[in-house]
């Protein structure tokens, strides 16, 4: 089902990530920054509560009814004239835009932000069939220039400073002298790819949300080349997972209070675009032809699961990596798919299966940092440690694709050990006596330890345990 | 004026951190609760909360574990834990851990008894606490569950901040997780070295001579890196902390 | 049959366990009663927009002077809104600077589009004083591409216009019983933050926004 054959490793990657100084220090700058706006703009932690749960409960509200209210989409985008086809894979999904295209005879497409189409690798399909994809997003443009993959959802190329990017552009916009002056630099950008939008037979863009109760789809952006993607070119193609859904036009309001406030600390983007029909008779701009792809890909088996399908509640802010521990010293790389940080790391194991990505819910200390933050209230931690429950032990109705591909025999044994030892008072008595008198012989180097000594000095058992010095001080007793 | 809400015996859970490393910030906050008038007991079948079998995946394994729990603190008394962490095992995840089976309302009703230290000796007890110690600088670690399961933000520096002599320095690094998390630490070992060298840096640039916890996974994590590192600074559970300034040693 | 990819992934989702839909609990956005316009100016100008407080009478030529100032020489309008009506009665043919019609298909405008223009007239339908954002409700008459190629965009909106909040808006001009081809909400130039989070304007979007604020009193 798959479209790839990637597995994560996450340690080895993380290493590579942490032996990076610059790295490191380009995402501890960019986080602090995203952090400390963020906590800006919510100041008011009543106003944060009573948002957040008016957001949690509208995208709770929408995944409640989301076969309803994906065919009253349907139904009024059709009504309005926009085209909607529906994908099971990324594959088909694949198939679709490229047929949408050829039967256009498109050759040239511009493209707007879209993590969706990442999860597609649809530049690469399209690429691969004569069609040239060119991303208008300034941090998107970056990458696409450098063949990386985004590291941030919000901001792809957060991982690069400034003078990597201008060695960049010096090297690949021909004519261009070098310069780090950002003005500079971004008016490269704009000059190369102004005749790009003008020449595009398509544009093709996510979208933020898709309303169900008018057809209506919500794009917000800052810089322009998503209206311009979106309006200059003949024909747009809109693609977008199937949980992002909103029952009613009202519902964008409060989510658009949330989402630029989480993910960059701005009161709101600088366009918020709401397209609800291609152009219509008399009117003198705009494509004629709008097409809608729902992408399921793994969705609906998540939404199979009561608990696992707050997953899909994810609005896509950002705020969770930008608050996570592990993704500011590691970058978004390390996490393998399109995904990265927290919500990557309860989606990923979802859609490409836990014996793809099963070391990803491991990959966290359970901090919380990121359920503090989530604008829709995802109980982050709670789902990854159900998820680590599916790899050692799957549910009934197998509702994680890899559940139980993370089981192990050594494990297993450790863990029965364990329940030994800790569920029965005298075993454990025993034991933790035992281990008071020889633990510290433990050579640092043993396994476990090992790890732990790379950086820190041994843990010094002590002489007498609590249970032995409360006793004695007269605690013991009821 | 004594509170008749206020309770006259009260358990002592004392994690198994504590009691394998650090005995004597157990008996510390025992003492700490007897010497406000209350009875404590510290029943003897006690082992673990049950938090890395569950962490890792193993729910049948923490069940076995959690319900040896439920069983060796019976009555009605509220349970004192000295660990944020612990304490947020029992109190928010022993329902959910027991739903759907026969001992689920036992165990909402264990977890309602549940109270991290600082937040009981603040909340429940009020307590004044007289600083007998000599001047020192201080900064503190707050856990991430302490902080974010069990709400316990400022009660401990609320404690602290009685004692006279006690300069608390605050780090502006304080919300960020020291990189313990369990069995991340061999998991991740790089990852989480990563982590506690940050966090043993951002203490140190407060210029305290001790960071005082009230985790001792995060404190063993700590001063394990800071010692290994050659730092000057040393740590101690806020248990063993407050008692020393009240006895001026 | 369950043949098709909708109809498989419908039959998925409907075989799911039911759960329920939570009620929206209350939430209420930010009021400004009479200081609406001011948090709208603050809000707009923290976004590098200029704003004019402007009357119904003096707007056409206090732009006339704010485009000549900016060395604008050719400006794009659209004739057959009250606002373009306007403007074109108050500047006539005259060349400083040259009013240009958006009035045939942008097939057949791309040259002054893209190459002529330096400014762009709309109207906007209202303001939103929580974020400091202009309601952009483009038809037939007032094109899209209006308030998105020309490198500065001017925007005429009433005072009495400016709501509150989004919701509000919505909710007070009836968003919901149709919406336009498209509409957008405009919060400022273009803008990006992309390279080492360093804010740049006129990325994509128009580099200027001008917003004129009209009202019947003298300023």
């Amino acid at each position: 089902m798959a479209a790839d054959a990637r597995i994560s490793n996450f340690g080895a990657k993380a290493h590579i990530a942490l032996n990076d100084p610059k790295l490191r220090a380009n995402f501890r700058r960019a986080m602090d920054g995203l952090m400390s706006k963020r906590a800006a703009q919510f100041a008011d932690p009543d106003e944060w509560t009573a948002l957040r749960a008016r957001g949690a409960a509208i995208r709770a509200r929408a995944l409640a009814q989301l076969p309803e209210l994906l065919e009253r989409l349907e139904a009024n985008c059709t009504a309005n004239g926009i085209q909607v086809h529906w994908a099971e894979t990324t594959q088909e999904a694949n198939a679709v835009v490229l047929g949408i295209l050829q039967a256009a005879g498109a050759k040239r497409v511009i493209k707007g932000k879209s993590m969706v189409t990442e999860e597609m690798h649809l530049n690469a399909h399209l690429e691969g069939n004569g069609i040239e994809a060119v991303e208008s997003d300034l941090g998107e443009y970056i990458i696409q220039l450098a063949g990386e993959a985004p590291s941030h959802i919000v901001m792809p190329c957060i991982h690069k400073n400034k003078a990597e990017i201008a060695e960049l552009f010096a090297d690949k916009i021909a004519g261009l002298a070098y310069t780090e002056n950002v003005d500079e630099l971004t008016a490269a950008a704009r000059a190369a790819l102004r005749g790009r939008f003008a020449d595009a037979d398509a544009g093709i863009s996510g979208v933020n949300f898709a309303v169900a109760e008018t057809g209506t789809l919500v794009l917000i952006e800052n810089e322009g080349n998503g209206r311009l993607s979106t309006t200059l070119p003949p024909l747009h193609i809109a693609v977008t997972g199937i949980e992002k859904v909103l029952e009613k036009l009202a519902d964008v309001a409060p989510l658009l209070s949330l989402l630029p406030r989480s993910a960059t600390g701005q009161p709101v983007t600088t366009y918020v675009n709401m397209i609800s029909s291609p152009r219509k008779p008399g009117e003198k701009d705009g494509p004629r032809a709008v097409h809608l792809v729902l992408l399921d890909s793994g969705r609906s088996r998540v939404y199979g699961d009561v608990e696992l399908s707050d997953t899909l509640r994810c609005i896509r802010c950002a705020a969770c990596m930008n608050h996570c521990p592990v993704y500011t010293r590691v970058g978004g790389h390390t996490y393998t798919f399109t995904y990265p940080g927290p919500i990557g790391k309860i989606l990923t194991p979802q859609l490409e299966g836990l014996d793809c990505a099963g070391d990803q819910p491991h990959a966290s200390t359970l901090c919380r940092a990121c359920a503090d933050v989530c604008p829709v209230e995802i109980p982050i931690p709670d789902l990854l440690v159900r998820l680590r429950t599916e790899a050692v032990k799957p549910s009934a109705a197998a509702a994680v694709k890899g559940g139980g591909s993370g089981k192990s025999r050594a494990e297993s044994l450790g863990w029965a050990g364990w329940t030994l030892m800790y569920g029965h008072p005298l075993a454990y008595r025993l034991a933790t006596w035992g281990m008071a008198l020889v633990g510290n012989w433990l050579p640092a180097s043993a396994p476990m330890l090992k790890q732990w000594t790379s950086v820190r000095t041994k843990p010094k058992f002590a002489a007498r345990t609590l249970h032995q010095l409360a006793r004695e001080k007269g605690y013991g007793h009821e | 004026m004594p509170d008749p809400n206020r309770p006259k015996s009260v358990y002592f859970f004392g994690t198994c951190l504590i009691d394998l490393f650090y005995p004597e910030a157990g008996l510390a906050g025992m003492d700490l609760l007897r010497r406000e008038g209350l009875r404590v007991v510290f029943p003897d079948r006690q082992t673990c909360c049950g938090q890395p079998a569950r962490n890792n995946g193993h729910q049948d394994e923490a069940r076995a574990v959690a319900r040896l729990q439920l069983d060796s603190f019976p009555g009605d008394w509220p349970i004192v834990v000295p660990s944020g962490s612990c304490a947020g095992m029992m109190k928010t995840h022993y329902p959910e851990l027991f739903e759907g089976t026969p001992d689920h309302a036992r165990a909402v009703a264990f977890s309602a008894r549940v109270f991290e230290l600082t937040q009981f000796l603040v909340e429940v007890l009020q307590v004044r606490l007289e600083d007998k110690g000599r001047p020192v600088t201080i900064t503190w670690h707050g856990s991430c569950h302490s902080m974010r399961e069990m709400g316990v933000v400022d009660q401990p520096k609320a404690l602290l901040r009685q004692l006279a002599n006690v300069t608390l320095v605050e780090n502006p690094r304080e919300m960020e997780c020291c990189g313990f998390g369990g069995a991340f630490a061999v998991r991740q070992a790089e990852i989480s070295a990563a982590m506690v060298t940050d966090k043993v840096i951002s203490i140190e640039e407060t210029g305290a001579a001790q960071v005082i916890s009230g985790d001792c996974g995060c404190l063993m994590n700590i001063t394990g890196a800071a010692e290994k590192a050659g730092k000057r600074f040393t740590g101690r559970h806020i248990a063993e902390f407050l008692l020393e300034r009240c006895h001026g040693r | 049959m369950s043949e098709t990819p909708r109809a498989r992934i419908l039959a998925r989702l409907r075989a799911a366990p039911r759960r329920p839909a939570p009620e929206r609990p209350h939430w209420e956005p930010p009021a400004f009663g009479a200081g609406a316009k001011a948090k709208f100016r603050a809000m707009m100008e923290a976004s590098h927009a200029d704003v004019h407080e402007v009357t119904r009478a003096d707007w056409p030529d206090r732009l006339r002077t704010i485009l000549a100032n900016k060395g604008v020489e050719r400006v794009l309008y659209a004739p057959a809104t009250l606002a373009g009506a306007q403007l074109a009665s108050a500047w006539g043919d005259g060349n400083s600077p040259r009013l240009m019609a958006y009035d045939r298909p942008v097939e057949e405008m791309k040259e002054v589009l893209v190459h002529q223009v330096q400014a762009a007239v709309t109207m906007a339908r209202g303001g939103i004083a929580q974020t400091g954002s202009l309601v952009l409700w483009p038809t037939a008459d007032e094109p899209r591409l209006m308030s998105l190629l020309p490198p500065i965009h001017v925007a005429l909106v009433e005072e009495s216009a400016i709501g509150d909040s989004l919701a509000v808006t919505m909710a007070a001009q009836g968003w919901a019983a149709g919406m336009p081809t498209n509409a957008v909400l405009i919060s400022g130039p273009s803008k990006t933050a992309d390279i080492e989070q360093t804010l740049a304007y006129g990325v994509h979007g128009p580099k200027e926004l001008i917003v004129l604020v009209i009202s019947d009193e003298a300023k």
